[in-house]
């Protein structure tokens, strides 16, 4: 027993200087932490959206319609006279939030199903990775917009959309890190050891698969932001009047040649978004795993 | 290498059929009534009950599904509710327009990509790679509806060098291409870099230039072989992202693509064409890393070997 | 010695390594030399410089971060730092040619072994029709014990040991004067190393070539050699014939490193390490660069470092136990 405690102590200490190597490492990077800081200028704008500016994101204003930028409206204003950077400050809250739960439920069932595929194998595995394989062949935006068709519009149904279609992802990497671990010797001295299946999977091998699955949610986090924003430009993702980026990219359209400030803000709003997630993501493989660093 | 591509396309029939599936599946849960929007609110119940039967939409799940299933097998994609036309020909009207469209912006990509990410590695840390990489960070992360506007604001509206929309001339194709290519190259050209930067480590490429080969011969015969294999499987990729973002450039600059005739569809609740146009696309999609693989096959001597 | 009999020497050469981190003197003041025919044992610990050094004398170091500070490295009287790139190409695989230490890696994973070994005999020979490459390509895989049909397989069909042979072929095809081996058996298994060292040995006499062995395993020089210089942190501190070295070595690191091999012979309780451990090439200690580990360390060593001393004929010694002029073994 008193060995035992020693070791987890030991695992602990190993733990914590590693996470220390990685922000070590992290902060190094000039790029990576332009993408943090960038990620934290979004955060902050989402949470203090309401304070940060005196309008109100679907208060309509007929007599201020399509001002270009100025000094009262930094972004201009739109088609009925909202402010924009307004529209875009709690656009990113709908952003984060997609981005944030369409990732959350892909990478749980992509990780639950690759766990399950890579650490049983045979016939399970196969099915599931059938599964995937038929996910794969239909292009994202295409199995987003026939899932949004089928559910119908809407915040909810966008970030179920954009879940199911990038479980592949975790799926393919949580099994191929499961298949890698599997026939190692400490995984085989658990199991000597009488550990159950599933004590296994959750304390031995995910967190030696993390590292991938955390650079690839980081990076599909932009991608959610992305798909959602195309999904509502076409109208089948989150309609009007709700401040979402791409939709208001959609109305901008329309007014292209005499206000392109209405497709200029919120594109650029996107951009900054998936740049700082790209950045990021970039930033945590180069500093968990320094092998991949060039 | 034959057993290989017979096995892979043996591997590709329960892939489509799952496809198939899934959007079956996808158009039963969907609200709405077809027959409806058909005919109209003034038809009689009878002449609804009939074009039911016609169209295999009566009955349960299954039954549905095997009449949808036996009907694809015969080449009926059933008739698109707006045009009464079958799908399978509104499919071949838009088809070849996309596939125009994804070939030549596949072809700029991959040229751009490669060029810039073979020099950005072999130069690493210059300028060059640097202003290279930028770039490709941006491309990436530009939204390509947004690029598109962008695109169609400078060069259709304020400078009007190029059309704004439609599809009559070549000339209609530069933007469209651009837009779809632009995040693929940026993808490419990423791959690119990262993988001959793994590869010009190697103590293979020490190899060569102990026997005196040049540079450039060993960047071009030497490196650019290996770094191949894992961009063959980037550019794939880009071409199901292509064919996808078909759904939002088509729209943009009014390509009469099937990514354009899908969005239509879709607003309009016109599902055999929504069904007919993803299964094409996927099928198009599996083909292509079909292709991909047995050109791995081709480069990559122990994947070959595998199957021998 | 006679000057002009000598093939390659290595003048006070001094390599950095130029990173973020600091610079990594990685070679410094080397002097070494070695005479047609003549077989050379590099030997010392990793990190030691030995790969640097010669990868110089290829000029493929990786530039930047590795910088040549100072020094000549004269083949046949030539500076081959003062080369251009295409002068140098004339000379890599055609006088001088390197075999490299894993040969899991250093052969190129999507060209048949032939494609590699014509590589090497069509660029030296570029008046020879691609028939007549082959047919040299096949000889030499013959000569390296592999038969010619296996010509057209990839390098993943063959194991380790063959693999090495390859490489060998390869090294040798355009008959050079220098061949220089970068522990060419280290990553073979045992049975297999000592096939690959007979084979090489039984080479180089047939085709009167000389060769720089990089190795860390004494077993190794004890084989092949008849020189041996013996590198600590980028610098050579024993240098001498394989006699010399063996029956009487005087640097205490020479010392160390044969007191860490198991005697047959003798009843030894354990093995003798040396204590510590190489020091860190960016940070390296002032005066002898050995003196942290060193049992017989004096004052002086930590303030100045020594001075080459030429103990016996050939006989060199980089220690402040020694001064010139001393007999031999104190």
């Amino acid at each position: 027993m008193a060995t035992q405690s020693e070791n987890i102590e030991i695992i602990e200490v190993k733990h914590r200087t590693q996470l220390q190597e990685i922000w070590r490492r992290y902060k190094k990077n000039t790029r990576a932490v332009i993408g943090l800081i960038m990620l934290l200028i979004l955060i902050f704008s989402a949470l203090f959206a309401s304070v940060l500016t005196p309008y109100d994101p679907l208060e309509t204003n007929y007599s201020l319609r399509l001002e270009p930028p100025n000094a009262e409206h930094p972004f201009g204003t739109d088609e009925l006279g909202r402010d924009i950077l307004t529209r875009i400050l709690y656009g990113t809250r709908i952003s984060l939030t997609v981005g944030l739960i369409a990732v959350s439920i892909s990478s749980i069932t992509g990780c639950t199903l690759g766990s399950i595929a890579g650490y049983y194998g045979g016939r399970i595995d196969n099915i599931i990775m059938r599964f995937i394989d038929v996910i794969m062949a239909i292009p994202g935006i295409l199995l987003n917009i026939s899932i949004v068709a089928a559910l119908g519009t809407g915040l909810q149904n966008v970030m179920i959309a954009i879940g199911i279609s990038s479980i592949p992802g975790y799926c393919r990497i949580m099994r191929a890190s499961i298949l890698s671990l599997r026939g190692q010797e400490f995984i085989e001295a658990s199991k000597a050891a009488g550990a159950k299946d599933f004590h296994i999977i959750t304390t031995h091998i995910w967190p030696n698969a993390m590292a991938p699955i955390l650079i690839q949610a980081t990076l599909r986090i932009g991608g959610a932001i992305l798909a959602c924003a195309s999904m509502s430009f076409i109208g089948l993702g989150i309609v009007p009047p709700t401040p979402e980026w791409g939709a208001m990219l959609s109305t901008g359209r329309d007014f292209l040649r005499d206000a392109p400030h209405l497709t200029a803000f919120p594109g650029m709003a996107i951009m900054f978004s998936v740049l700082a997630m790209n950045l990021m993501g970039d930033g945590l493989r180069d500093a968990l795993d320094p092998k991949l660093k060039d | 290498m034959l057993k290989y591509i017979l096995s892979r396309i043996m591997m590709m029939i329960p892939v489509m059929l799952g496809v198939t599936i899934i959007v079956f599946s996808l158009l039963y849960i969907t609200p709405g009534d077809p027959v409806d929007a058909l005919l109209g609110d003034e038809a009689t119940p009878e002449a609804a009950e009939q074009l039911r039967e016609e169209l295999g939409l009566n009955g349960g799940y299954f039954q549905r599904y095997f009449t949808y299933i036996s009907k694809l097998l015969q080449g009926d994609m059933g008739i698109c509710y707006s045009t009464k036309q079958p799908v399978s020909d509104r499919i071949a009207q838009t088809f070849p327009n996309t596939m125009k469209l994804a070939g030549l912006s596949l072809l700029v990509s991959v040229t751009v990509g490669m060029f810039f990410g073979t020099i950005a590695a072999v130069k690493q840390n210059s300028i060059f790679d640097n202003i290279a990489m930028f770039l490709a960070m941006i491309g990436n992360a530009m939204p390509n509806f947004w690029q598109g506007l962008l695109l169609m604001l400078l060069f259709a509206l304020q400078w009007k060098i190029l059309p704004a929309s439609g599809f009559s001339s070549w000339k209609h194709m530069i933007l469209p291409a651009i837009t779809i290519g632009t995040s693929s190259a940026a993808a490419i050209a990423r791959m690119t870099r990262s993988s001959m930067l793994e590869v010009i480590r190697q103590d293979y490429m020490d190899t060569a230039r102990a026997k005196g080969q040049s540079e450039f011969i060993i960047t071009i015969k030497h490196a650019l072989k290996n770094a191949l294999i894992p961009v063959a499987t980037t550019i794939g990729m880009q071409l199901g992202r292509q064919l996808g973002g078909a759904v939002l450039t088509e729209s943009i600059f009014a390509v009469p693509g099937v990514g354009k005739m899908m969005v239509d569809a879709i607003k309009a609740r016109n599902y055999p064409v929504v069904q007919g146009g993803v299964l094409m696309v996927a099928l198009v999609f599996s083909i292509v890393n079909l292709l991909v693989d047995i050109f791995y096959a081709y480069i990559d001597p122990r994947i070959r070997s595998r199957f021998e | 010695m006679d000057n002009t009999k000598k093939l390659l020497e290595i003048k006070d050469l001094t390599i950095h390594y130029v990173t973020v981190d600091g610079t990594v003197r990685a070679v410094e003041n080397l002097d070494l030399s070695i005479n047609a025919g003549e077989t050379l044992g590099l030997v010392g610990e990793t990190g030691a410089g030995k790969t640097t050094s010669v990868k110089a004398v290829m000029k493929i170091l990786p530039v930047p971060p590795a910088k040549v500070i100072s020094g000549q490295i004269l083949f046949k009287g030539e500076d081959i730092l003062k080369k251009s790139k295409k002068e140098m190409r004339k000379i890599r695989g055609a006088k001088i040619s390197m075999i490299f230490q894993d040969p899991m890696t250093s052969l190129n994973p999507v060209m048949t072994v032939s494609e590699q070994i014509e590589e090497a005999i069509g660029l030296h020979n570029p008046k020879k029709s691609r028939r007549e490459i082959k047919k040299l390509s096949d000889e030499m895989l013959e000569t390296v014990g592999i038969k010619a049909e296996r010509s057209m397989d990839y390098p993943h069909q063959f194991s380790g040991g063959m693999k090495q042979r390859v490489v060998i072929a390869m090294a040798l095809a355009c008959n050079p004067e220098l061949i220089i081996a970068d522990e060419p058996t280290t990553a073979l298994d045992v049975t297999i190393q000592a096939q690959v060292l007979d084979l090489m040995k039984k080479l180089k006499d047939k085709f009167n070539t000389s060769m720089i062995m990089i190795t860390h395993d004494l077993g190794v020089v004890a084989e092949i050699c008849d020189y041996v210089a013996i590198m600590y942190s980028g610098e050579v501190v024993e240098h001498g014939t394989r006699e010399h070295i063996f029956h009487n070595a005087l640097h205490p690191y020479t010392k160390g490193l044969f007191a860490c091999i198991p005697n047959l012979y003798e009843d030894e309780k354990r093995l003798k390490p040396i204590k510590g451990l190489t020091p860190d090439p960016v940070n390296l200690p002032k005066g002898c660069k050995f003196h942290p580990r060193c049992p017989y360390a004096m004052e002086i060593c930590s303030k100045e470092s020594p001075k080459t001393a030429m103990m016996d004929e050939g006989h060199m010694v980089k220690c402040h136990l020694y001064k010139e002029g001393m007999a031999d073994g104190k």
